[in-house]
């Protein structure tokens, strides 16, 4: 194994430094900030998902194969790459798949106190799931298959973002079986 | 017309470590392609091919860098092929440049993934605003650590599997001198009071960030057959990829893995991977997913893996299916590189080049590598003798 | 190399491509979906049959790391499919799949690659792609570098202005009879060509190519599998890519040596060619590679109005090869140059020749 640390190989040619910076500190390295900008445009999937999120409903994608339920909704059934067109209201109840608990803080979210939970969250009527803050109970009464309700922002504060639900709080409803749960919900009706 | 046999005559590594202030990317990189050329016996002219994979472009703030690196890979003349696979990309890397010999395209290629995270913000590439969704995930850690939660919870592992998991990286560590982590003093104490990241994650327990670059040549049976230094011959190759959110997915064993996994050995004729296969290389960035891994992969019974950890079977040190003996990802982890990393250690263990993290007399081994939320695999498994 | 007859044959047996100036009534994953589908559908191939998927596409262009990612939906990659993707244009996800198919272990391919340079500044993006130590830190923009190639050439006497306004006004005309061409004029004129201000002096508008929004997706098959699916497959020949330097300063700019490479290794210099489809952001860049690929008046050159007609960057190039393979395939032509372009000036090139028979 060669040593990790050997010098490069030498140049073949040597490189002749002009006498007029020969005295100079060479430059080590260079900064060089970058700034781009991009305009999102959501498709009409997603829009009418965030016009909706407005008014506090949440709305999923019904596939067209075997009416699985995705939210939220991307316009296309990932399993066979269809397009989805319907569109199926959902309660903003549901329960915690998986989840963990994070305790380092998230750049630009100085509203979230470490450590916090991060929980993939399954609503009634959805057959996947996505990520939510789950909080108003103590991190560690928190466990998969925990029943979940949206807490919204006030009505005032309501806009056409994701932001609309400010976290999931336990609803104090028996937990669905782990077995059941999440991922797991799906394989018991379909297999 | 069956495949042409394909061999890995060299593999060149950089040191691994957090800041490679004395080169540029192009340094960085021609430092692991030269030393993969010098353990080839090879001059760059006869390259025919340059295959080159890292991770986003966004980390290092370079779009498409094979173009700005052509010169510094000799790839002026030459075919250059940037593959972009997400975490798997080392591995994927090294499958193409495979499938160019294999396909009788090229007869010498070299392949090279790197990473420069000092030079990169890997804060302001994940983070770009996505407007439309809450980002509520500190890092990959946040996404995989429910997945490793499900696992504990279904396999009822002891909750010290995974500290044991990194201490035993980290000794194997001690003996690569390229691995970016030489913790000499760290105790086993030590891991677990390591502050919680992401629970059951502990600091501890995660990768590191490194810069550094991996390079490997690749050529075919004839090449193999001249070679100054022992090679190491493909024995199978394979690729899967799902998506990561549908309906009754299993995260934490993705029919993804279990499918790549079972075409590979089957191409290797393995039946029976616990025997047959005497070192593994798996993508491990967060301790729990070793003892996942291995039963995805079929080296250890579903919920029985971490008993492979608890009694010493993956160690160095006498265990019967040594993991990681480099130190894995857990020590040294230049993402672009991390998957060739594993396949080339895997090689370096066949050839009996690993040095003192060799297991002796290897005579097949595993390099695995795995991307995205989980749903990127891409696996081979080299052997001493041809196929 | 690439074109040695040892090769097992491999054919597009479908393609399918859509352009548009900005893609507003569905998403890039919706719109592959689409593609995919159809592209599928018309040779009856399901995802489960595709031997091999491989893609291209750009993180920086879509301005979001892993973008990839979420077009892996648009395939339905379930069951788990074998699957790679390249940071790069579609051609050359093509090739790689050709590549594959070449090992003899499946026998068709999908390929694709989509873009939406609308989201993003192209002249901010592009410049990330130079020397990040020494020349993207000046923020050049790609015009710019166009420009400075066009004004090489010209003071060379190796193309004229006219010739340019030329090349725009092909582009223009051929483009009026294609859907996905986002500037496109049955009547251009020659004179308002002429008379167009410079934008980045030499280029006029005209001589730049319109960004547009799209997607392209190509199904390739081998032998039998292929004359199974397609009456008239549109048969890879030859296929090869190259690159040259980076550094600017240091390569001819007014010559691309790569393409001219990539295409004697494609075998170009066998029999005439009906037509070519060649890649570039100006028009100046396009008489470049007519010098190097040497075609003559009998070749029709971007008949679909090339890519300065619609430029969708990542996917331009494997458009480039579908708008030859569906003249084969349907009989308008038989043997065609496609060829794609990555990096500044003409730094990457690939070419691909295909026939019918």
């Amino acid at each position: 194994m060669t040593d990790p640390n050997s010098p490069p190989a030498p140049l073949s040619q040597q490189v002749k430094i002009p006498e007029s910076i020969s005295g100079l500190e060479p430059v080590r390295s260079v900064r060089s900030p970058i700034r781009l900008v991009y305009d999102f445009v959501p498709s009409p999937p997603v829009q009418e998902y965030l016009r909706s999120y407005s008014k506090k409903k949440i709305l999923g994608h019904r596939s067209p194969i075997d009416g699985a339920v995705f939210v939220p909704p991307r316009g296309v059934d990932p399993r066979h790459g269809v397009l989805i067109e319907e569109s199926v209201e959902l309660s903003d109840r549901g329960h915690v798949g998986n989840f963990c608990v994070t305790h380092l803080p998230i750049p630009g979210r100085d509203d979230l106190d470490t450590p916090y939970v991060s929980a993939w969250i399954h609503l009634d009527g959805a057959n996947v799931g996505f990520l939510g803050l789950v909080a108003g109970c103590e991190n560690d009464e928190v466990h998969i298959g925990m029943r979940v309700q949206a807490v919204w922002k006030k009505e005032e504060e309501l806009g056409n973002t994701a932001e609309n639900i400010l976290f999931w709080k336990p609803t104090g409803e028996p937990a669905v079986p782990i077995e059941k749960a999440g991922n797991r919900a799906w394989d018991q009706t379909n297999e | 017309m069956s495949a042409e046999l394909t061999a890995v005559l060299g593999v060149g590594q950089t040191k691994y470590s957090s800041t490679r202030g004395d080169v540029s990317i192009a340094g960085l990189c021609r430092e692991a392609a030269y030393r993969a050329l010098e353990d080839a016996c090879l001059d760059w002219k006869e390259i025919d091919a340059v295959v080159i994979g890292k991770a986003p472009d966004f980390f290092e703030g370079v779009m498409m860098p094979e173009l700005y690196l052509a010169e510094a890979l000799g790839a002026v003349g030459k075919p250059i092929l940037r593959v972009h696979t997400a975490g798997s990309v080392g591995g994927s890397t090294a499958l193409v440049a495979a499938s160019l010999i294999q396909s009788r395209v090229h007869e010498k290629v070299l392949t090279i993934g790197f990473e420069k995270q000092s030079e990169s913000n890997a804060t302001w590439a994940l983070s770009l605003p996505q407007p439309f969704s809450v980002s509520i995930n500190a890092g990959a850690g946040g996404y995989f650590s429910p997945i490793i939660r499900q696992y504990m919870s279904r396999s009822g592992a002891p909750e010290l599997i995974g500290c044991m998991v990194a201490f035993k990286d980290r000794q194997h560590a001690l003996k690569n001198p390229y691995a970016h982590l030489h913790q000499n003093d760290l105790t086993f104490e030590e891991v677990v009071d390591s502050p919680m990241l992401w629970n059951p994650i502990r600091y501890s327990e995660t990768c590191p960030s490194s810069d550094g670059a991996c390079a490997m040549v690749l050529g075919n049976e004839a090449s193999g057959d001249r070679a100054e230094n022992p090679v190491a011959w493909v024995h199978g190759t394979a690729m899967r990829s799902e998506s990561n959110n549908f309906p009754g997915r299993d995260e934490v064993n993705p029919l993804a893995s279990r499918q790549c996994a079972a075409d590979v050995f089957r191409q290797a004729g393995i039946t029976n991977p616990l025997k047959e296969i005497d070192a593994v290389e798996i993508y491990v960035p967060f301790s729990w997913y070793e003892p996942m891994w291995l039963e995805s992969l079929g080296f250890a019974e579903l919920d029985q893996g971490w008993r492979m950890v608890e009694d010493g079977t993956t160690s160095l040190l006498g265990g019967e299916l040594p993991v990681n003996c480099s130190g894995g990802v857990l020590s040294s982890n230049p993402i672009g590189a991390s998957g060739m990393i594993r396949f080339a250690e895997a090689a370096l263990q066949v050839r009996g080049m690993a040095g003192d993290h060799q297991v002796d007399g290897a005579k097949k081994s595993f390099g695995h590598a795995y991307g995205g939320g989980a749903q990127y695999f891409a696996m081979w498994i080299v052997g001493a003798e041809k196929p | 190399m690439s074109k040695s007859n040892s090769f097992r044959d491999v054919a597009v047996v479908s393609v399918a491509s859509h352009q548009t100036k900005i893609l507003s009534e569905v998403n890039e994953v919706q719109l592959m979906a689409d593609l995919i589908s159809n592209c599928r559908n018309s040779v009856g191939v399901t995802q489960e049959e595709i031997g091999f998927t491989c893609s291209g596409s750009s993180d920086f262009l879509a301005g979001q790391a892993f973008s990839f990612v979420h077009t892996l939906d648009s395939v339905g990659a379930f069951p788990p499919i074998s699957e790679s993707h390249v940071e790069m244009d579609g051609a050359f996800a093509l090739y790689e799949a050709w590549v594959k198919l070449q090992i003899g272990e499946v026998d068709t391919a999908l390929v694709y690659s989509y873009g939406k340079p609308s989201a993003g500044s192209i002249i901010d993006v592009l410049a990330t792609q130079l020397d990040p130590y020494y020349v993207s830190p000046l923020w050049p923009d790609c015009f710019s570098i166009a420009a400075l190639q066009a004004r090489l050439l010209l003071d060379k006497g190796l193309i004229t202005l006219e010739k340019m306004a030329e090349t725009s006004m092909r582009s223009q005309k051929n483009g009026s009879d294609n859907p996905n061409a986002v500037r496109s004029s049955k009547d251009v004129s020659f004179e308002n060509l002429m008379n167009e201000p410079a934008i980045v002096d030499p280029l006029r508008a005209s001589d730049i190519s319109e960004i547009a929004d799209g997607g392209c997706a190509i199904i390739l098959a081998a032998g039998d599998k292929a004359k199974s699916l397609c009456e008239r497959p549109a048969w890879i020949k030859g296929i090869d890519h190259r690159v040259d330097s980076h550094t600017l300063g240091v390569r001819d700019l007014t010559r691309s040596p790569s393409a001219f490479l990539a295409a004697e290794k494609a075998g170009i210099n066998t029999d005439r060619l009906d037509l070519a489809e060649i890649h570039g952001m100006t028009s100046a860049q396009e008489l470049i590679l007519e010098k190097e690929f040497d075609l003559n008046e009998e070749t029709k050159v971007n008949l679909s109005g090339g890519s300065l007609a619609s430029d969708t960057m990542m996917a331009s190039g494997l458009i480039r090869i579908s708008e030859v393979a569906s003249r084969i395939i349907s009989g308008q032509a038989d043997r065609g140059l496609a060829h794609a372009t990555s990096g500044p000036c003409l730094q990457q090139n690939l070419v691909c020749i295909l026939e019918g028979e």
